[in-house]
């Protein structure tokens, strides 16, 4: 299948590994990337928080470029953009006044064409289990991660519409297909604080901190996730004395189909990944 | 001269916020709570008492997460997080939003970087960020390894056709 990709500007810096993970494994089971032209940022909490035409003006002009490309869906890794994305959509379908206006604003037409999908959905409903069971190469033994969604993938759910909202299971069963051991807990659709890292620091310790105490209560040795926010929060946020290692939940399928990259990733990581994963035997 | 309550509402369209009966769902689920003022339901009858300058003055609005967990638990569909986005709104166009000033100032760092390149160039954000706040020192040795390990670069790609992301700034510019 080929598909138009957004990366989104973390992806180009900070979420360097979860673009590079999401090519490889995207590369390994057959899922042609086309990247949108000349996209833009998406505004993120930034622009929804202050304003509230320029966040469904700006993630429209990237959907309209992408619907130049022809394709069914838009892979949006980033679970930030994809709910920009997913909230202007919305927005733009529910709002005909709206959409003309927005439409003035970026010069051309939104036709409603583009489907706007996460890599855990495509890998999970088009590739399978099944056929990512049969890609393993390295059994992931040991390995024992919690899947974290965090908000921005799931809500709101009739904006997002990607799994269950309040005990989501796609990232559980991807994980489960790669031989892990997957471990149930509470925190899966919990926030990380999102955007008030900066300015809020110490109330995103706060809230890091207790999933990693519930993550480790849980019996897990890892956390996986698919959004570079909850990502840094977690793995640049966590006090010492209860981190966790933080994995992009596409290093970890990458690792398990034997595609080359996964150390390269571990090292960009701020809480090093590479003992837990060399004590198992996976690197 | 419509009330507060009239504006609000007539701004965030939906579902009228007087709906809500105060069963707190929004509350008990919020996972910043804890460091609010007031609490998500508290707000929603400080604008029906129109205590506008309290609500836009207060820092509740600002530490909003926007993660959405009250508006998908509301049993009356109160969209409370787009209350709060349209709150922050009236609250920076009030010239009231004093209540977090650094979550403004993150704000409008981020969107500035946008205006200039299309896309956040990270570093350039964040070193605007410190200057707007004055919080110079904080996180240092985080973005010094971060630029070691080559996860941020002081240049990154922009978007080509700079006109169209300037005009959508200026066509929704209040």
């Amino acid at each position: 299948m080929k598909v138009s990709y957004y990366p989104g500007c973390s992806l180009h810096a900070t979420g360097k590994e979860y673009d590079q993970s999401v090519k490889a494994v995207s590369d390994a089971l057959g899922i042609e990337l086309q990247e949108v032209d000349d996209w833009s940022c998406c505004g993120a909490s930034s622009a929804h928080m202050t304003n509230f035409k320029l966040s469904v003006a700006l993630p429209a002009r990237n959907i309209i470029a992408a619907q130049k490309d022809g394709l069914a869906t838009m892979m949006v890794p980033c679970a930030a953009c994809f709910n920009r994305f997913k909230s202007a959509q919305h927005h733009l379908e529910e709002d005909d006044s709206l959409k003309t206006e927005i439409e003035e604003i970026v010069g051309a037409q939104y036709d409603a064409s583009v489907s706007v999908r996460n890599p855990i959905d495509i890998i999970y409903n088009d590739i399978g289990l099944e056929r990512l069971r049969e890609a393993v190469t390295r059994n992931l033994d040991g390995l024992k991660p919690v899947s974290y969604y965090g908000c921005l993938l799931l809500r709101p759910p009739e904006v997002c519409q990607f799994d269950d909202y309040e005990n989501p299971y796609m990232m559980d069963g991807i994980m489960g297909a790669l031989g892990a051991d997957v471990r149930n807990w509470s925190c899966k659709t919990d926030c990380c604080g999102g955007s008030l890292t900066l300015s809020k620091s110490a109330m995103v310790v706060t809230l890091v901190d207790k999933m990693m105490r519930m993550a480790t209560e849980a019996g897990a040795n890892c956390i996986v996730t698919a959004c570079p926010v909850c990502f840094a929060n977690l793995d640049t946020r966590a006090s010492k004395d209860v981190r966790l290692p933080v994995f992009y939940f596409t290093e970890i399928v990458a690792l398990a189909l034997g595609l080359k990259g996964p150390e390269s990733w571990f090292k960009m990581h701020n809480v090093d990944p590479r003992p837990l994963m060399t004590s198992l035997g996976l690197l | 001269m419509s009330t507060f309550l009239e504006e609000v509402n007539g701004r965030m369209g939906g579902v009228p916020i007087q709906r809500c009966f105060h069963c707190r769902k929004c509350t008990a689920g919020c996972p910043v709570a804890f460091a609010m003022e007031y609490n998500p339901n508290a707000v929603i009858k400080m604008i029906q008492m129109g205590m506008k300058d309290e609500v836009l003055t207060s820092s509740t609005i600002w530490l909003c997460a926007s993660c959405e967990t009250c508006v998908t638990r509301c049993p009356n569909d109160v969209d409370i997080a787009r209350m709060m986005d349209t709150l922050r709104e009236m609250a920076i166009e009030s010239g009231a939003s004093k209540g977090e000033k650094n979550i403004v100032k993150f704000h409008e760092a981020f969107l500035s970087s946008i205006k200039m390149g299309g896309r956040i160039n990270e570093p350039m954000m964040l070193v605007q960020y410190k200057l707007k706040s004055g919080d110079l020192f904080s996180d240092m040795g985080l973005g010094l390894s971060m630029f070691m390990k080559g996860k941020i670069k002081p240049v990154s790609p922009r978007t080509k056709d700079m006109k169209s992301v300037r005009e959508i700034f200026k066509a929704t510019g209040k």
